[in-house]
C-alpha cells in the first residue's frame, strides 16, 4: 500500500519543529509501523537525508521505550498496544498519517519524535520502592499473599513506563503512571511500612517534575498500552487523603 | 597464557560457603573511598550497582537508553529458576546443579554451576521482598511451573512478564540508591571503550548519545553487565539496541573472549514474513507446556491446518523424544523444525515455519485457564500476525536468542584484565554450550545480588583506592582513538546503510554459523567476513554530524565491531571440531541426530585473544573437570 507521511522534524530542542511531509510505498501489512519507519529511514538515508531519530528497542510491546503520536493519539489506534506493536494491517492505502511525538510539559523534546521522560524516573526515585537491602530477607513463602491482591497488584505493576497516560492527558498529569506503582505497593505486605510516606513523596515529585493535574477525563487509561485501570487513580487520591490526616492527627 | 580460574577446591557444596570466607573483607569506613562503574543496567547491572550502593561503596552507573528500566532483561517473558522445591516434587540444589551442568552439555564450570544453584534460592526471596507480584497460589504462596526440559516444577513467574517484573525490582533497588545518592546514573551514555593502564582497568570513554560529547570516566573497578551478542545474526529476538560492542572492546584492550560460537536458538519465535524484518518475536517457550507441535507429514502440503487430518500430521517432537516430548530442550527443539522444514514440510509463506497447536489443551483445559495461562502471549501474536491462536495453531520457527559465550571471566566474575569484571549475559560462566530455560533472569541477578558484592571486596583488598586520573595519557589516547573512528565513519560518504551491512553479515552468519555448522561453511565464512567489513569501510554513508542525537552513526559503530567480532565467533565455531549443546558440527551427529562431543579433546573452554583486525585470534584453553557430574551423553527419548 501507498501512504502519506507527516512526521515531526526538530533539529534538537532548542529549534523549531515542523511537519515534513513523505511519501511511502511499497508497504506490506505484516510490516510493524516502526519497520515502515525503518524502511523510510533507509531510503532517507541514501539520499543523504538525516534519519528520522525515534526511540525504541525491544519492539515486543514491553521494554516502553517506542513512543510517538500517531493521528493524534499516544501509541496510535488500536488500544492496548504499543507504537512497536501496531501493525500496518491497522491502516488502508491512500491512508495520511500524521506522525509526532509524545507531547505533554514535562516531556521536552530532544529530536524529531524522541522526547526526554527521566522525569517518570524522578518520581519512582523519591519512594517506588521497598526499602529492603541485598540479602537478609525471610524465605519468599514465609509471606503469604491473597491471590487477588497478588493478581490485583500484578495488573498494577504491568505498567511499562512509556508515559502514553501523560501524552494523552489534556493536563499532561502523569496520575496513571504513579499512582500504579502506589498501588501495586499498597496492595502487598510488603509496601505497608512506608505505606503513607511513599503516597505523599511521590505526588509532591509528580508535581514538582512540571506534571499537571487530573481532572477525569480518563484518556491515560484509553491510551494505556497495558490498559492500566483509572481505579488506581482513585485509589491513590484515598490513600494521599488517610496519609495527609494521619499525619495531621499522629505527630 | 595460563587461564587460573581460581575455583576453590575441596567439596563443592561447601566451596562457595569457604570461598566467601576466604575472601578478603573492605572495612565498612573505607567502602566508600572505593569507585565503581557498571557499565548496562539491565537485571545484572542494576542489582549489581544497588548492590554495591547499599554496602556503601561509589557507584556510578551507565545506560545507552533513556532510562535504567529499559534494559532487554524486561522481556524474558516465562520465568526464572529457584531450587526451592516448593512443588515438594524432589527438586534440589543439586538437581538444579545436574540439570544445569547436563544441559550445558559438559562445557560448564562445576563450581560456577553449583553456586548458581545455591543463590537461586535467595534471589526469589530478595525479589518477594522487594514485591514482585509472582504468580501464587489460592492459599497465598508461590506458584510454579515446570519450563523447558525440566523435570520438576521450579520456575517462577509473573504472567508472561517475568523478566519485566525482574528487572522492575532490580531498577526499584537501583532508584532507591540513586535516591540516596550512593549511585550516580548516567543515561543515554554509550561506552565507547575500556582504558587500560599497565595491563589494569582504569576506566572508560562514553559517548553522549544526545549531544555526542566524549567522556573519560575513571573508577578503581569496571563491571561490564552489557549483554549478549546475539544481534550478530542480524535478525534475532534480541532488542534492537543490543550489541557486542563493550564486550569486544573490552576484548580488543586485552579480555579474553570465551566460546562466542555458543549461541542459542530459541525454538519458539514468530517466523520471518519479509526483507523489511527487523526482529523476531520470541513466544514463551512455557507456550510448549500446553501446545503440541507438529507439520504435516507430506511435503509442501499448503491445506489450512483445520483441514489437515490428525493421521496425516507429523507431532515429531512427541514422536522422536517420547519421554520429554515438546518440552525437549531448546537446541533439540530447534534443529528439529529445522530438519522439519529442510523436508520441505515446512509451513508459514516461506516453508520455514512448523505449527504449535493449544487444540487439545483448550479441549481438556478449558479456554478461560489456557488464556489464564497465555493470554497475554496469544494477545501479543495475534497482534503481529493477525491471527488468533484460540482459533489457529500459532506458527513458530527458531531465532538467535542467547549467548552464552561471552567474556572470559574466573570464580571472581574478573576478566583476565584485573580490575574489569564481567556480569549476566555478557560474561560467559555457567551455562556452559546451552543454556536452560529461565536460567538467564537467574544467572542475571545471581551475579548482581549475590556473587559479585563478594568478590569485588577480595579485588579492592588488594589495590589502593583513587588511583586513577582521566589526564592520564591513556585516556588521552583511548578517547583519541576512538574520536578518530567515528570521524571515519562519518566521512566515508559511499552508498550503503548501516543497516545494508548488517543485514549481509547477519544473513552469512545465520547460514553458516547458525543452528548447524560444518568446516565447509565456516571456512567460507571466515573468507567472507573481511571483504564485507573491506566495503562496509569505502562504501559506508552517514547523513548528519556527531555533535547531535545521530541514530545512523550508533548503528554504525556497532556494526562495525559486529564485523570485527564475528570473525572470531567463527574461527572459533571452526576450532572446536565436536558438536555439543548449540554447537552443532554436522560432521559430528550420532545417527539419531543427537551432538557428538569429543570430552577428551575438547571438554575445555576456549578463550580468544585478540591479535589484530583481520588476523587470526590466538586460542587458549581452561580445561574444565568433572568430578561431581559424570560425563553422559545427553537423551531425552
Amino acid at each position: 500500500m501507498k501512504l502519506k507521511l507527516h512526521v515531526w522534524r526538530q533539529k534538537d530542542p532548542a529549534s523549531q519543529g515542523r511537519l515534513v511531509q513523505y511519501d511511502v510505498d511499497d508497504v506490506s501489512e505484516d510490516m510493524s509501523f516502526l519497520e515502515m519507519l525503518d524502511v523510510l529511514n533507509e531510503k532517507l538515508i541514501l539520499q543523504n537525508e538525516e534519519a528520522i531519530a525515534f526511540d525504541h528497542d525491544c519492539r515486543e510491546g514491553i521494554c516502553g521505550m517506542c513512543s510517538l503520536t500517531i493521528n493524534g493519539k499516544p501509541h496510535g489506534p488500536q488500544s492496548g498496544t504499543t507504537t512497536c506493536q501496531l501493525h500496518m494491517r491497522t491502516f488502508k492505502d491512500g491512508d495520511e498519517i500524521y506522525i509526532e511525538p509524545f507531547r505533554a510539559t514535562a516531556f521536552p523534546i530532544i529530536k524529531d519524535l524522541v522526547v526526554d521522560r527521566t522525569p517518570l524516573d524522578k518520581i519512582i526515585q523519591s519512594g517506588g520502592y521497598v526499602d529492603v537491602r541485598t540479602g537478609q530477607v525471610q524465605d519468599a513463602n514465609n509471606l503469604p499473599i491473597r491471590k487477588k491482591n497478588a493478581d490485583l497488584a500484578m495488573d498494577a505493576a504491568a505498567c511499562i513506563g512509556c508515559g502514553a497516560c501523560v501524552a494523552a492527558c489534556p493536563n499532561g498529569a502523569a496520575m496513571l503512571f504513579t499512582s500504579a506503582k502506589i498501588g501495586q505497593l499498597a496492595l502487598l505486605p510488603q509496601g505497608q511500612p512506608e505505606r503513607k510516606e511513599r503516597v505523599v513523596a511521590m505526588t509532591e515529585t509528580m508535581d514538582n517534575e512540571g506534571f499537571g493535574a487530573c481532572t477525569n477525563h480518563y484518556e491515560c487509561e484509553a491510551a494505556c498500552p497495558k490498559s492500566i485501570s483509572v481505579k488506581f487513580i482513585s485509589d491513590m487520591n484515598k490513600e494521599l487523603m488517610k496519609a495527609k490526616v494521619s499525619s495531621i492527627f499522629s505527630m | 597464557m595460563v587461564l587460573n580460574s581460581n575455583t576453590p577446591t575441596g567439596d563443592i557444596r561447601t566451596a562457595w560457603d569457604n570461598h566467601k570466607f576466604n575472601m578478603k573483607l573492605i572495612n565498612p569506613a573505607n567502602k566508600r573511598k572505593f569507585k565503581i562503574i557498571v557499565v548496562g543496567t539491565g537485571l545484572a547491572g542494576a542489582s549489581a550497582a544497588a548492590s554495591f550502593a547499599e554496602l556503601g561503596y561509589n557507584v556510578e552507573a551507565f545506560t545507552f537508553h533513556d532510562s535504567p528500566r529499559r534494559a532487554h532483561s524486561i522481556a524474558a517473558q516465562g520465568g526464572i529458576n529457584a531450587a526451592k522445591n516448593y512443588q515438594n516434587d524432589g527438586d534440589s540444589v543439586w538437581r538444579l546443579f545436574y540439570d544445569t551442568v547436563k544441559g550445558g552439555d559438559f562445557r560448564s564450570r562445576e563450581a560456577n554451576v553449583y553456586r548458581l544453584s545455591q543463590v537461586s534460592k535467595n534471589i526469589i526471596d530478595q525479589c518477594v521482598a522487594q514485591g514482585v507480584p509472582f504468580a501464587r497460589e489460592y492459599g497465598g504462596l508461590l506458584a510454579n511451573r515446570s519450563f523447558g526440559g525440566a523435570q520438576v516444577s521450579r520456575t517462577f513467574y509473573a504472567r508472561g512478564q517475568t523478566g519485566q517484573q525482574l528487572l522492575l525490582g532490580a531498577y526499584s533497588a537501583l532508584s532507591k540508591e540513586i535516591q540516596k545518592g550512593g549511585v550516580k546514573m548516567h543515561n543515554r551514555k554509550e561506552m565507547m571503550d575500556v582504558v587500560v593502564q599497565d595491563g589494569v582497568s582504569k576506566g572508560i570513554i562514553t559517548r553522549d548519545l544526545i549531544t555526542g560529547k566524549l567522556e573519560r570516566h575513571a573508577a578503581d573497578v569496571v563491571v561490564l553487565a552489557t549483554g549478549g551478542y546475539g544481534n550478530v545474526f542480524f535478525l534475532s529476538t534480541n532488542a534492537q539496541a543490543c550489541n557486542v560492542t563493550a564486550a569486544y572492546r573490552a576484548h580488543k584492550k586485552g579480555a579474553l573472549f570465551a566460546n562466542p560460537c555458543y549461541t542459542q536458538i530459541h525454538p519458539t519465535c514468530i517466523p520471518v514474513s519479509g526483507d523489511h524484518q527487523s526482529k523476531l518475536t520470541l513466544m514463551s517457550e512455557s507456550l510448549r507446556n500446553d501446545g503440541r507441535v507438529w507439520v504435516p507429514k507430506k511435503k509442501g502440503d499448503k491445506r489450512k491446518p483445520a483441514d489437515i487430518p490428525e493421521n496425516e500430521r507429523d507431532y515429531y517432537l512427541e514422536r522422536k523424544y517420547p519421554s520429554f516430548g515438546n518440552l525437549a530442550p531448546r537446541d533439540i527443539s530447534s534443529r528439529s523444525a529445522k530438519e522439519a522444514c529442510d523436508d520441505g514440510r515446512g509451513v508459514a509463506s516461506t516453508g520455514y515455519g512448523v505449527y504449535l497447536d493449544f487444540k487439545d489443551a483448550i479441549k481438556r483445559l478449558g479456554k478461560s485457564t489456557i488464556e489464564e495461562r497465555y493470554g497475554n502471549l496469544f494477545e501479543m501474536y495475534e497482534r503481529i500476525t493477525g491471527v488468533s491462536p484460540y482459533e489457529n495453531p500459532m506458527m513458530i520457527y527458531p531465532a538467535s536468542h542467547y549467548t552464552m559465550g561471552g567474556l572470559w571471566v574466573d570464580y571472581n566474575l574478573m576478566t583476565n584484565v584485573p580490575g574489569l569484571f564481567a556480569i549476566g549475559e555478557a560474561n560467559f560462566s555457567d551455562h556452559g554450550a546451552n543454556r536452560l530455560g529461565a536460567s538467564a533472569l537467574m544467572q542475571g541477578l545471581a551475579d548482581g545480588y549475590f556473587v559479585i558484592p563478594y568478590t569485588i571486596a577480595n579485588y579492592l583488598a588488594t589495590i589502593t583506592p583513587g588511583n586513577f586520573d582521566t589526564n592520564a595519557s591513556e585516556f588521552e589516547q583511548s578517547e583519541t582513538e576512538v574520536r578518530q573512528k567515528l570521524e571515519k565513519l562519518l566521512s566515508i560518504n559511499g552508498k550503503r546503510t548501516p543497516t545494508s551491512f548488517h543485514r549481509e553479515l547477519g544473513k552469512l552468519m545465520w547460514d553458516n554459523v547458525g543452528m548447524a555448522r560444518n568446516e565447509k561453511g565456516l571456512k567460507e565464512t571466515i573468507e567472507k567476513i573481511p571483504a564485507i567489513r573491506e566495503e562496509f569501510w569505502n562504501n559506508l554513508t552517514i547523513p548528519g554530524s556527531g555533535a547531535q542525537l545521530n541514530i545512523a552513526l550508533e548503528k554504525a559503530s556497532r556494526v562495525a565491531d559486529f564485523l570485527e567480532f564475528a570473525e572470531v565467533m567463527a574461527w572459533d565455531a571452526l576450532e572446536r571440531d565436536e558438536s555439543c549443546g548449540a554447537h552443532y558440527r554436522e560432521e559430528h551427529v550420532y545417527p539419531d541426530g543427537e551432538a557428538k562431543r569429543k570430552d577428551d579433546e575438547f571438554s575445555h573452554v576456549a578463550a580468544w585473544e585478540y591479535t589484530g583486525v583481520g588476523n587470526k585470534p590466538t586460542r587458549h584453553k581452561e580445561e574444565l573437570e568433572f568430578e561431581n557430574i559424570k560425563f553422559a551423553v545427553r537423551s531425552y527419548k
